[in-house]
């Protein structure tokens, strides 16, 4: 019993200081993209070329967009770019409310607008929500598991997963929805209670990600269900500050663009 | 079996042709006799022949020979189920019969696996007219009759963040007589994405087939690819590839020690593995960036580099970080109320787990002997042995203390190879697939032994790209962990196993 205590006082205390202090990432994390078509050469298509999943369009041109809704975040397409057009920032602040938002075109920060009064006023304190997998990986599970232990807490902000539609406010996919989970996804939506959110996490849930064009997959939940989809967390998988930063701002408990970033102390750029 | 089969090593690329095309007959006996002798399969795949045959490609590992060995025939209607004499292959026979409608005649469990639409318009092996209409309903369960015996059926959408699976077991109040997994949720058609896939989203798509496994699969992709193009990754690639795979490992082997504390109540450890598992993650996010380890393994090497220095405070971190682990696991190991959770649950004998042919710590914790990192080592591992460690309880608790000793070794090993990395490139991209070839890539993924068996067709494209990823050895191993245990055991024992749902379903 002694040897129990003096464990969990050695462990200390392990919860993140973000929202309130600064979230700690490693020099060589890859956050939001930032892209300086001014930059981009006319003709080149490097960037597009080293892209595993087609997130890149105008490419040689001033219209080089780049969709963090298809990006891997794996950085392909910054070695790739001869002319430095293309920079991931560590900036971990990604999640958007609309698709359109997470197309990105220069160096601005994506913040994900809070809900309306109302829903705000319904779901700011405590929201539940209910996780279905549909074919996701186990990347985006294992950090959506991530975001409820002990370091990230989510339930310190009134935020838990719950094991029943039915006592959910919202539903959290994760995934391309494959073929055969296509049924039961949409079951868990029904029964979901209105009024209800659907939060997109992970390339493959926002749109097929790597496995977009598979015939067995339907490229996300908004393709696959055609339901509207609230809240768009990207990332391949999104970290789990990332997530928490999304849903937060979401319910209007984190505001503002103050960007709070520290260093892990590790490896150097 | 000698003559009649090609031996190759784990990654070699051979001719394709060079594996003997055998009579059904004869490949049949041949197989049988290997796995008589000891013989692992590996893999166990068709593809079409361009004529109304399929051609039907075995892989076995000789273990004791450091080798492997490869057969083949050509098959069309049904064909005799070996599963009866030999489960090993039981799974494989009915993947052969939903990919290629061969029929298995006589074989002993015959269920669909992943619900693929069959290989032409005709109704499948299952008599199926369109097979995704029937998950779960129309899947033939085994069912118990009797007075008060009972079923409970779970899923596929679980209570927790877990990947999608049916689980129907048949009870007798607490008792569970048998219970049935049916799997295919995941399915995302994995395998015919890879075999078209560019070089560039090959890796990731690697990556993807299961997540947590992000470096394990993504290091037998590009053996494979490098066996294929005839050129080995640098030295000090190899060396970083075996930190990534090592750091993999300790992360869901720690994650899971914590989870198993969660499963019986033993909070202390459950929060302390939380977050411990996190900081082998953050050591794999300093090394590329990503928690899980992706975008490091490329064919032909990794695309990051470390510092002298930046490699030797990692190891000290690692170092660290399994200090606490270390203590944390010694308090959940000495309490009376874990172990009598843990102790005599979920048993699989010895003799069961070798012949349902069980991988990684599910196979080891049965006291079988089998790592791919000591049987079909390549570098570092061949120069740098890693100690095989067996357990023989075979039950809840001799894969948690299995877990527990192999990410001892897995922490010494990683800060050993940081603390000398070899000189030279981490990086020499390899040239394109040679046409007409096999490879075979075996690696030990923290979950058992990862297969990527890879076939280039006559203009050296990829004509056929098979997955085994460990879960698909060993899903059945749960099920028949499961009989004559208490229905309340579940989700300690299916921890205790975690497998992979998406690995499985691909």
């Amino acid at each position: 019993m002694i040897g129990i205590l003096l464990d969990r006082l050695r462990l200390g205390r392990q919860t993140i200081a973000y929202p309130k202090g600064p979230a700690r990432f490693p020099a060589r994390f890859h956050g939001r993209p930032a892209l300086h078509r001014e930059r981009c050469r006319e003709g080149c298509t490097e960037c597009a070329d080293a892209c595993p999943t087609e997130a890149i369009s105008g490419m040689g041109s001033p219209r080089l967009t780049l969709d963090m809704g298809a990006c891997l975040f794996c950085a392909r397409c910054q070695d790739a770019c001869p002319e430095g057009a293309i920079a991931f920032t560590r900036d971990y602040r990604l999640a958007a409310r609309t698709r359109e938002e997470l197309r990105v075109s220069g160096d601005e920060a994506v913040l994900a607008r809070a809900l309306d009064a109302r829903l705000t006023r319904l779901f700011g304190r405590s929201l539940r929500l209910r996780q279905v997998s549909a074919a996701g990986c186990n990347g985006c599970e294992a950090e959506l598991n991530a975001a409820g232990n002990v370091q990230f807490d989510l339930a310190r902000f009134g935020v838990q997963f719950v094991a029943s539609p039915r006592h959910a406010d919202g539903m959290v996919v994760t995934g391309p929805v494959s073929e055969n989970m296509r049924a039961a996804l949409r079951a868990t939506w029904e029964a979901t209670p209105a009024p209800r959110l659907v939060v997109a996490v992970g390339a493959c849930a926002i749109s097929g990600g790597i496995f977009a064009g598979s015939s067995a997959c339907h490229g996300g939940v908004a393709a696959a269900l055609g339901v509207p989809v609230d809240l768009f967390i990207p990332g391949c998988p999104p970290h789990p500050v990332t997530i928490l930063d999304g849903l937060l701002r979401m319910l209007g408990r984190v505001e503002g663009d103050r960007l709070q970033l520290a260093e892990t102390g590790g490896v150097p750029r | 079996m000698e003559p009649g089969v090609l031996r190759l090593r784990s990654a070699e690329a051979v001719p394709a042709p060079a594996v003997p095309l055998l009579a059904l007959e004869a490949f049949q006996g041949a197989l049988a006799e290997g796995l008589a002798a000891g013989l692992r399969v590996v893999a166990y795949f068709g593809e079409p022949d361009g004529g109304e045959s399929v051609r039907i490609t075995a892989v076995l590992a000789d273990d004791a020979a450091r080798e492997l060995v490869a057969l083949s025939t050509a098959a069309r209607g049904p064909v005799p189920s070996l599963s009866a004499a030999h489960p090993a292959l039981q799974l494989f026979e009915r993947e052969l019969a939903e990919q290629h409608g061969l029929v298995p005649e006589g074989h002993p469990w015959m269920k669909p696996v992943r619900f693929e639409p069959g290989p032409s318009d005709r109704p499948d092996a299952w008599g199926r007219p369109r097979p995704l209409e029937t998950i779960p309903g129309g899947y033939p369960f085994y069912a118990v009759e009797g007075e008060e015996v009972h079923e409970v059926a779970v899923g596929p959408v679980h209570a927790g963040i877990i990947e999608p699976g049916h689980f129907r077991f048949q009870c007798h109040g607490e008792e569970v007589f048998h219970l049935e997994i049916v799997l295919g949720y995941q399915h995302r058609g994995a395998e015919a994405l890879l075999a078209a896939a560019s070089s560039r989203r090959g890796a990731a798509l690697a990556e993807s087939l299961a997540g947590d496994t992000a470096v394990g699969h993504a290091l037998a992709h590009a053996r494979a690819l490098e066996g294929l193009g005839g050129i080995a990754a640098p030295p000090r690639a190899a060396a970083l590839r075996a930190v990534a795979l090592e750091l993999e490992r300790l992360a869901n082997h720690v994650g899971d020690l914590g989870a198993l504390a969660g499963d019986v109540g033993f909070l202390p450890t459950a929060s302390a593995c939380g977050a411990l598992r996190a900081e082998y993650l953050n050591a794999l996010a300093e090394l590329c960036g990503n928690r899980f380890g992706r975008g490091l393994v490329v064919p032909g090497g990794v695309r990051y580099d470390l510092t002298e220095d930046a490699a030797a405070r990692l190891a000290e971190r690692i170092e660290g970080a399994w200090r606490r682990t270390a203590a944390s696991a010694r308090v959940f190991f000495r309490a009376a109320s874990v172990r009598n959770r843990t102790d005599g649950t979920g048993v699989v004998s010895r003799e069961l787990a070798r012949q349902l042919g069980l991988v990684g710590p599910a196979a080891r914790a049965s006291g079988v002997a089998v790592d791919a990192r000591t049987s079909h080592p390549f570098p570092p591992y061949g120069g740098t042995p890693i100690t095989l460690v067996t357990q023989g309880g075979g039950d809840v608790s001799a894969r948690a203390r299995l877990r527990r000793d192999e990410a001892e070794r897995s922490a010494a090993f990683a800060a050993g190879q940081l603390r000398r990395l070899p000189g030279g490139p981490v990086l020499s991209p390899p040239p394109p697939p040679r046409p007409g070839r096999l490879a075979v890539s075996l690696v030990e993924g923290w979950r058992g032994e990862i297969c990527h068996a890879v076939r280039t067709g006559p203009d050296g494209r990829v004509a056929r790209y098979k997955v085994v990823d460990p879960s698909f050895h060993n899903w059945m191993g749960l099920q028949l962990a499961m009989r004559g245990g208490q229905v309340s055991d579940f989700p300690l024992v299916n921890k205790s196993f975690n497998l992979s749902y998406a690995g499985h379903d691909l």
